[in-house]
This record gives structure tokens, sequence and C-alpha cells, in this order.
């Protein structure tokens, strides 16, 4: 079944959304284009307009102007006066604060959208329950769930809706740093063995980084920017808002296999090789890691006898301010960007300037890979 | 019912059967009203939620001489009423039934507007993108979770339609096993002669009646908070 709606989805199909809407103290103009299957986060700081676009696109909230697609469906377009009731979308949406019906057990909530689904199944009650572990909640009351089991119960819910497209408005906001982890994995899972295009609203990069494939940069309602994550990740407005000790690139290695001596999993970034501790994924898998710019030294010879694990060889493309009195190096290994925060001292005794060949060094113990 | 004597028990079965006619009558117009009033924003939407909660503060006289010129054999509705469908209202429980309605509506509506009020209208947006228009809506959502206040009406309207004297006399009379409810009975038994003990028999249903419904309703409420983990 799961592979049925991979292949139904397959192709040069994309979710488009434009949307203006204008109040009082704010202003709405949005515009995203996604190419699916994917899951795009919509990231900025909290208050910056992403609920309000996610409630244009589930047509909860009327945008002045505005035009949401998904493939060939026209969902709204206010130029047509087209502007589909959320009923009838087909958009599944987990709020950040669940919204299950109190009044109903776990299997009634989970078979509420189920009942009124408006398209064929492409996921069932026990395929839903096994990817988001449902089975112990069944019949449960909704008071009686922990914070993360309420939000696992409300992604199911969506689901069993058989949705074209999931929002998901920062389903975990409201849960704590442990909690979070518990359902960090199962929307992983959604997103690598259901083909449904999501979108993901969040303010915590580490989740984004986790969950997305593509990021929308929004600012006081306005989309300022958008692209794939690793290309977003280096970008100067996101630096603003996650501090420069939380700015890396993120990059997307394939598995190259184990180091037989050190026990470490050979990643292949670029035209370079990452080694992280990952133990258990086949030769070809991709993973994706973060290089935090903090983490990464600079060297402008090949360096000896070091304990570092990682050396990759690059060339600066550009040096720019960073806070601190630091500089940020943006080196090119083989087509994979990487970014480097040194010391303004290193950067005039080392004399790095664009065009120069340096090896970018880091300890294993700072990389922490995530599956994609 | 041994103690009671033929008339009085009489006067109790009446009772119970206007009070129940008179809340299922009303049950539905009043979850609609509540609905209107609470959620809907239209031009003379003021002027209705007066004219609804008008019979709590109007003599229950007024009330019931408003109801014998629309209802009465002559008046506009009363007599479209018994040409088109022969129903007849005046001097009937049915009638009875109608006046103790009109007379509790306000009450029926104000506990359901309370608990709508209540009802997260985030849960109704929920159901929404689940793919349920506004009908199914209502019927899956917001009235199972405005429930408490649909049974605290009733109930409290129920408790007030029995003891409702002054409409009732005025529009349809006090005519024995036919309109004669609790409180007319007691009223009659207190100008007859002799009468103080069937007086106090009745006033004590009365109260044991009125109490039982306040009970249950708060029985009620607090079983459905429960099951809502409130």
């Amino acid at each position: 079944m799961v592979r049925a709606a991979r292949a139904a989805h397959v192709g040069a199909l994309v979710l488009q959304v434009a949307a203006k809407k204008q109040r009082a103290a704010f202003t709405l103009d949005a515009q995203f284009e996604l190419p699916t299957p994917g899951v795009v986060a919509l990231f900025g700081r909290s208050g910056c307009g992403k609920t309000t676009l996610v409630n244009v696109i589930a047509g909860l909230l009327n945008a002045d102007t505005g035009r949401v697609a998904l493939d060939e469906t026209v969902l709204l377009d206010t130029g047509r006066g087209i502007d589909v009731p959320p009923e009838r979308r087909r958009i599944g949406y987990v709020f950040q604060d669940s919204r299950l019906f109190p009044h109903l057990r776990v299997a009634a909530n989970l078979r509420y959208g189920q009942k009124r689904a408006r398209a064929a199944a492409f996921v069932d009650l026990d395929l839903v329950a096994d990817l988001l572990d449902l089975g112990p909640l069944m019949n449960r009351r909704t008071h009686e769930l922990s914070g993360g089991e309420r939000q696992r119960v409300a992604i199911g819910r969506a689901l069993l809706s058989q949705p074209a497209l999931l929002l998901l408005d920062e389903p975990l906001a409201s849960l704590d740093a442990s909690r979070r982890e518990e359902v960090l994995p199962y929307l992983e899972t959604l997103r690598d063995k259901l083909a449904i295009p999501m979108v993901y609203v969040s303010h915590n990069f580490d989740e984004v980084l986790r969950v997305a494939t593509h990021l929308v940069l929004m600012e006081a309602g306005k989309t300022i920017a958008q692209g794939d994550l690793g290309e977003m990740s280096l970008h100067p407005r996101i630096r603003a808002i996650i501090g420069a000790d939380a700015v890396g690139a993120i990059v997307d290695g394939k598995v190259l296999g184990m180091n037989a001596s050190s026990g470490l999993t050979r990643v292949q970034v670029g035209d370079g090789e990452l080694n992280v501790h990952y133990d258990g994924v086949a030769p070809g898998t991709k993973l994706r890691v973060q290089l935090l710019s903090r983490d990464i030294i600079v060297a402008t010879q090949p360096p000896q006898h070091l304990s570092v694990r990682n050396n990759l060889k690059g060339v600066v493309t550009s040096v720019m301010d960073d806070v601190d009195d630091s500089n940020l190096i943006a080196i090119d290994i083989g087509g994979t960007m990487i970014m480097a925060r040194v010391t303004r001292a290193a950067t005039r005794e080392l004399g790095l300037v664009a065009g120069l060949p340096v090896w970018a060094l880091v300890k294993t113990a700072s990389l922490r890979p995530h599956p994609i | 019912m041994m103690w009671l004597s033929a008339s009085e028990s009489e006067a109790l079965t009446l009772s119970l059967s206007v009070a129940s006619r008179s809340v299922l009558f009303s049950l539905p117009f009043a979850i609609m009203l509540a609905w209107v009033l609470t959620r809907r924003q239209f031009v003379g939407r003021t002027v209705l939620d007066a004219f609804v909660h008008l019979p709590l503060v109007l003599p229950p006289v007024v009330v019931g001489y408003v109801l014998l010129l629309l209802f009465g054999a002559r008046g506009p509705i009363g007599g479209w009423l018994e040409r088109a469908f022969g129903i007849e209202l005046i001097f009937t429980r049915n009638g009875a039934a109608l006046a103790t309605a009109v007379m509790s509506f306000p009450l029926m509506v104000r506990a359901m507007r309370i608990s709508l009020e209540n009802v997260d209208r985030g849960l109704e947006d929920a159901a929404r993108t689940l793919g349920a228009g506004a009908i199914d809506r209502f019927a899956s959502i917001t009235l199972p979770l405005m429930l408490p206040g649909v049974l605290a009406g009733a109930i409290t309207a129920f408790s007030a339609a029995l003891g409702e004297f002054g409409a009732v006399i005025t529009f349809v009379s006090n005519i024995p096993g036919e309109t004669r409810t609790l409180p007319l009975a007691l009223y009659t038994a207190l100008q007859t002669p002799g009468g103080d003990a069937a007086a106090a028999r009745l006033a004590i249903i009365s109260c044991i009646l009125g109490l039982g419904g306040l009970l249950l309703s708060e029985w009620f409420a607090r079983r459905v908070r429960r099951m809502l983990g409130r």
C-alpha cells in the first residue's frame, strides 16, 4: 500500500502557495513552492506569521489574495474565485495543541477522519497504528495520554483522513525535550515510509534539521528565502535567528561502509569523507550530518599528528565578518559548501582569502548524524 | 401514591406530562437559538437575545395573555393551526405545555449558551480539516461537547415547567384532568374549605420534584465532566 502511494506521487509534482493578508498590525506576504513528496519547513521566529500562512493553506483563514495548488488541483485562487472549503481540501492538519476530541476515545478519534475521507485509502488503521505505535493507546481516553502520545494520535488521525498534504504546526512545541525526542523518530518514519508532502512549521532548528528536506524562511509575515535544506543552512538570516553557535552546514552524505579498525561509519561528503558514530547502516544509505561552524578547524597545510579523524580538503570561496571578532570562512569541498568560524586574528595570520586551498578538520565527537 | 387522592395524583401525572411535552417541544429550538446567539453575528442579535429573555422579566400573566391573543381559537397562529392540522391549544394540555415552554425557554437557552461558549472552536476547525461539513461538525463535535448544558437546561426547564402557574392559568385555564397541573391544583385546594391537607401534600410533592431535578442535573453535569476528563 505504501509502495503504491509512493508510485502515485512520482513525477514533477509541486505544492505552490502564495498568499497576502493585511491586518491591523501585521501583513502576510508569502510565497513558496515545494517539490513533492518532500518536507518543507516553515522556519522563523515566533509570531512571524507561520501559523497564519498554514491556516491559509488549510482554508481555515481567508487571504486577501492568494493561490494554493497541489499538483494539478487548485485549492485557492482568489483571482478566479476558487476557494475550496477546508473539509474538501484533503489537507491533514496537526495542531500544536493536538486538538483531540475529548468525548471520543483514541480509536474513535483516529477513525473520525477515516470515515470522512474523500479519497481512496492509502493508509489504513493497522498501518498507522503500526507506524506510530498507537496499538496500546486505542482504548484510552484522550485526557489519559501524555503530551507525546497526544501528538502521535493527532498525527495518526490526520493521516487516516487520507490527505494529499499534511500540515504540522509546531507539533512538538508544547513538549519538553525528552518528549520531543520521543516523537521525532516517528516524524522521520512518516517522511521515509509515506510519500506524502508535508509542511512543517517550527522555530526550532534542531527539529528542522531532523525532519525537513526544504526550508522556507519567514520574517515579519514575509517569506524571505527558500531552498533545499543544505543550501539554506548557511543563509545569513538563519544565522541571525539561531545564533552564531548553532550555525553549521547541513550536508547529506552517502554511507561508504564501516572503517574496520576504528568501528566508525564512513560517509562521503563532497569529494571528502567523514567518520561518524552511526551503527547498522548499509553502504549507500544517506545520512545527514551537521558541521557546526564553531567546531571546524582550518589548516593551510596537510595536518599531521592530530587526533582529529575528519580531514576535508577544499578551497576557500569567501570570508565574511561574524560576531565576536571572528570570520566565517566558506569552504567548497568538491561541490559541498561548509563554513568554519575562526577569529579574525587567525584569518590574518593564515592569510585566508578566496581561492586558497585549505583543510577543514572536525572531531568525530562533534558530529551528530541523522537518517534521511 | 397511596396517600394521594385521585385528583391529586391526576394533577401530578398531568404535570409530568405537560413538563415533558414542554421540554421536548422547546429543546430543538433552544439548541438552535443558543447556537445562533453564541456563534453568529448579525444585525438584531441583541434584540433577539432580549426577546428570548423577556419571559424572565414579564409577569407570567402577560405571557399567558399574549399567548391567548396569538394562539387562541381566533388568534392568527391558533386559528391556522386548527384549520391546517386540527391542533387545538386553548384549554388543552398541549396549550399548557406551550405556556410552560415559553416561560422556561430563557432558562434553557441560558444553560446551553454557557456550555456552548466553553466548546473549543479549535476542535471544530480540527473536525473541518478531517472532512466534516457544517451539520456533521455540529452533530459529531459541538452537540456532544455542549451536552452538559443541554442536559442542565432541559432539567432546569422541566423543573420550572412543573411549577409554572400564571401563564398556564391565563392561557388554558384550570380544567381538572386537562390543564390543572400541580401548582394549579394546589391553588384550587387552598381555595377549597378543608383543602389544607391536600395543599400540604401537593406542596411537599412539588418540593421533592424540584429538589430531585436539581440533584439530577448536578449528577449529570458531574458525570459528563468526568467523561471529558475535566
